[in-house]
């Protein structure tokens, strides 16, 4: 169901952090609200409004490229800091385990960053929404191969970089 | 079978089509102590993603975001297209409807139809009143979808109170329904209809639903956008209400 909390949750996982989420949840609806007319009332209203707000986050991210904002690489730390998740024991939140947390957070963020944003569309709607790469092709405007590709790079980049922090 | 290349095991890990045949795949797994370790270092990798917490926003968030952007919304009107039509078209809305619309307001429709009292109502008083009965109508049927949307539920769910608001709420419903079709306002109509069935749907309920028929009641709402287009209709029929309610007698609307 696609609620107001589950595109923020979508925004949030597309800008990486709250205050441009919130931003683009309201930018979401004012979309949906102007574009209103166009939506055929034969087609399911959620899948629609969860493409306004894809194609909302795609140009909140190419106007954060362009303004030279990158808010997913401040702070990033060196490589030789990181450590293996797998080598702390798991179960309840001990401080490794919440600086570990933070650790791959700024990892992901970095990594996030150095994905195309088309390739950050396709994995969050692909990993974190389950969509399948034709639904992902049609939101992002691209054909089959090129979606399945695109979401093939994406997961391979954020795993080369998350790798060392989650594989022993 | 050989190696599973890289895209093959992410096609595997997400249950994709278009990748090597599911079974051979499985069974390859089963054999390969190297596919199967780089099977597992992709989901560690990618379950790692999924660990990370993610602000919370609660139930009321819906409500706070529409809040928020409201005056936004005001800013467009008049220059995009409207659900809702011009004042004087619903002014001019037969007669019969106008009287219908004010008795059920003062809580006695049936009984003052044909009373002289509505039609001695001058016509910007009668507009004005339609417009906060209308307006007093879709907020009533947004409080009633926002707390369908919110409910959650495991097992049986009580809907007793949300089914009496629903009852009140469908005759009020086709009333204007009716009007918004004969003033030749789909828009409108169709919102109102769409609105229409959920409420009948929820008034036609026993008072206790499982959580299946919840959360097809909850899809039904979501999957049409009918509490987004309410809340649409709504906040134009507010800016009417306010535009008529600055409305000096003698110029036009």
């Amino acid at each position: 169901m696609l609620t107001t909390r589950a595109i923020f949750r979508l925004a949030f996982r597309m800008t990486g952090n709250e205050h441009d989420a919130e931003d683009m949840v309201q930018e979401t609806f004012l979309r949906a609200y102007r574009a209103l007319h166009k939506f055929e009332s034969r087609a399911d209203f959620g899948t629609w409004l969860y493409r306004v707000a894809i194609n909302c986050s795609l140009d909140h991210l190419r106007r954060a490229r362009r303004r030279e904002e990158q808010p997913y690489s401040e702070g990033l730390p060196p490589k030789e800091e990181s450590e293996s998740l797998s080598s702390i024991p798991s179960g309840g939140p001990t401080p490794e385990r919440l600086l570990l947390s933070v650790e791959l957070k700024k990892k992901l963020d970095g990594a996030m960053a150095e994905l195309s944003d088309r390739e950050r569309a396709a994995f969050v709607m692909r990993h974190i929404d389950g969509c399948s790469i034709e639904e992902i092709g049609k939101a992002v405007g691209l054909r089959g191969t090129a979606a399945k590709n695109t979401v093939f790079r994406a997961v391979q980049k954020l795993r080369e970089a998350l790798q060392p922090m989650v594989n022993s | 079978m050989r190696h599973l290349t890289k895209d093959e095991l992410v096609l595997f890990y997400y249950r994709e089509k278009g990748g090597v045949d599911r079974r051979q795949a499985e069974e390859h797994l089963q054999s390969c102590d190297l596919c199967r370790r780089e099977l597992a270092d992709l989901a560690q990798s990618l379950e790692a993603i999924e660990s990370l917490p993610i602000p919370e926003r609660d139930e009321k968030y819906g409500g706070e975001v529409w809040t928020r952007i409201r005056p936004r919304l005001a800013e467009g009107f008049g220059r995009r297209w409207s659900f809702v039509p011009p004042l004087r078209s619903w002014a001019l809305a037969g007669s019969v409807a106008v009287l219908l619309v004010v008795a059920f307001w003062g809580g006695r429709l049936w009984q003052q139809r044909q009373t002289p009292t509505a039609a001695a109502i001058p016509a910007p008083a009668r507009e004005r009143i339609l417009m906060v009965a209308i307006g007093d109508h879709l907020e009533r049927a947004q409080m009633l979808l926002v707390e369908v949307m919110n409910q959650e539920a495991e097992g049986p769910v009580g809907v007793s109170q949300k089914k009496q608001l629903a009852q009140d709420l469908v005759q009020s419903n086709r009333l204007y329904r009716q009007t918004a079709l004969r003033d030749g306002e789909p828009g409108v109509a169709n919102v109102l209809d769409e609105l229409e069935r959920v409420l009948l749907y929820i008034s036609h309920s026993p008072n206790e639903i499982s959580a299946d028929e919840l959360a097809s009641l909850q899809h039904q709402i979501e999957s049409q956008g009918i509490l987004f287009k309410v809340r649409v209709v709504e906040l134009q029929v507010q800016d009417k209400q306010k535009r008529a309610g600055s409305h000096m007698p003698g110029t036009p609307l």
